[in-house]
């Protein structure tokens, strides 16, 4: 199926480029969850100390998260009253988004003190979650070679 | 509304909406969370409560494969402490359960207190919390567990607890069937409080073990109420009730736990007792943001393109009237 090339180009656009830097910026933060950058020497470059720490990395993803779901649901609220109409790719990463943002507050809420969810739940959503951010980032770069935007 | 209640709101409004999450909040929703009193002035470090760990949880102990996979890059080094099983001056992977002995001068006179160290099974604990594939979980009941058959051996759990709790065996565990030379390094350990003891009702192997009645388990609110008390009437001092935010261990001396932590040997494998402050209240805080950002931005998207359109539309019918 051809996608219509779409006046929206997130690449070409600042606002399109902020937002590829602000989802790279959460995976690699996201992929730093992982104890891979201290092992990889990424942690022994000159001023990349601070990707050796866990508590960091997590504190910076919660806060990139607040940005990345601020501008979701600015999105989301904008089509609501526009109702322009998704194309295919566009539709997959919006529901990438969604999923993205249901589980990561899923595990957001279960790192508060008073809240237990099962065991099972908690694995479930850590693996949902980091399947999601890969077929984002796939998605992600299937639009951005084809030039299609999220609308038509 | 404090910020602590929005956040449990939040809390029960999104574990009601995750279905057959089996959520509940700690002792507000019928779950209720274990705590272990230890009444130090009663530990004579006999040792009977080490030895009892070992024999409850001997079945869990790994069985590493040899030769182990070569890992790479090379500075990734291998942790073997299957040939040093009987080690019990520390933590191993072989052994849950350590007792230190602090010597102090009380009075003129020398005093031994003998801690037994564990897993201190926080309230909000960073290693189940961090786990980057929910390998390591907290219990229903309080206690935190790592899945021997998830954990990749990455010992970012060791890494964020504040006391350096588990502890690593090379050569065993999921991560040799994936890619062994690149990612993991084998299996992390620690006291699971014998999960299989209190599934059957009974109490930990340690507990039980101890000809001194050092220990007690109980409900936690119970358990830091007895502490509280038991402090107040011996000029007791007290550590890990407010330690990270809240263990469920509470320990109760009648020496200052900061000189008890200048007296003990401290290392890998032998955790200190200062003060610890909560690692997770930074996370805790920016929770609420994260939660308030999707609806604070569907309400912006919405006034904007709602105004944009209003706008259009006058452009429109004033462009008409052209």
């Amino acid at each position: 199926m051809t996608e219509p090339r779409a006046a929206l180009r997130p690449a070409r656009r600042p606002r399109g480029r902020l937002w590829i830097a602000l989802c790279l910026a959460l995976g690699f933060t996201g992929a730093g969850q992982m104890p891979i950058f201290k092992r990889y020497y990424l942690a022994d470059l000159p001023g990349m100390g601070w990707t050796a720490d866990y508590l960091l990395l997590h504190t910076l993803h919660l806060a990139l998260a607040t940005v990345f779901l601020v501008w979701a649901g600015a999105a989301l609220g904008a089509w609501l009253v526009r109702r322009e109409a998704l194309t295919a790719l566009g539709g997959w990463r919006a529901a990438a988004v969604a999923a993205l943002a249901l589980t990561g507050l899923a595990r957001a809420l279960k790192n508060l003190p008073d809240v237990w969810l099962a065991p099972g739940v908690v694995m479930a959503v850590d693996w949902a979650h980091l399947a999601l951010a890969l077929a984002f980032g796939a998605l992600g770069l299937a639009a951005l070679v084809r030039g299609t935007g999220y609308v038509r | 509304m404090n910020r602590r209640s929005f956040l449990k709101t939040l809390a029960l409004a999104g574990t009601l909406a995750v279905p057959g999450a089996g959520a509940a909040r700690a002792e507000t929703g019928g779950r209720v969370e274990l705590a272990t009193l230890l009444d130090l002035s009663r530990c004579v470090g006999c040792g009977e409560c080490v030895a009892a760990c070992r024999d409850a949880n001997a079945a869990k102990f790994p069985e590493p494969e040899r030769p182990f996979p070569k890992m790479y890059p090379a500075r990734v080094r291998a942790e073997d402490w299957s040939a040093r099983r009987d080690e019990d001056g520390r933590l191993t992977p072989y052994n849950w359960l350590t007792i230190q002995t602090a010597v102090v001068e009380r009075d003129g006179r020398e005093l031994e207190v003998h801690i037994p160290r564990r897993c201190m099974h926080c309230v909000n604990p960073p290693c189940a919390n961090l786990c980057p594939w929910g390998a390591a979980y907290k219990r229903a009941d309080g206690a935190v567990r790592i899945n021997d058959a998830i954990c990749l051996g990455g010992a970012k759990c060791r890494d964020v607890c504040p006391w350096g709790i588990p502890q690593r065996q090379t050569g065993v565990g999921l991560y040799l069937d994936l890619l062994p030379a690149l990612a993991g390094n084998g299996v992390m350990y620690k006291c699971d409080r014998c999960h299989q003891r209190l599934d059957a009702g009974q109490q930990p192997a340690c507990s039980e073990a101890c000809p001194m009645q050092v220990q007690a388990s109980g409900p936690r609110e119970e358990m830091a109420a007895r502490a509280r008390k038991l402090a107040a009437e011996t000029g007791g001092h007290l550590y890990g009730l407010e330690e990270n935010g809240g263990t469920n261990t509470f320990y109760v001396s009648p020496v200052p736990f900061e000189e008890l932590d200048r007296a003990v040997a401290q290392g890998p494998g032998r955790p200190h007792l200062r003060p610890v402050a909560d690692v997770m209240a930074r996370d805790e805080a920016f929770t609420a943001a994260v939660f308030g950002a999707p609806l604070a931005g569907l309400a912006a998207g919405l006034l904007t393109a709602a105004r944009g359109l209003a706008r259009s539309g006058r452009g429109a019918g004033e462009g008409g009237h052209d």
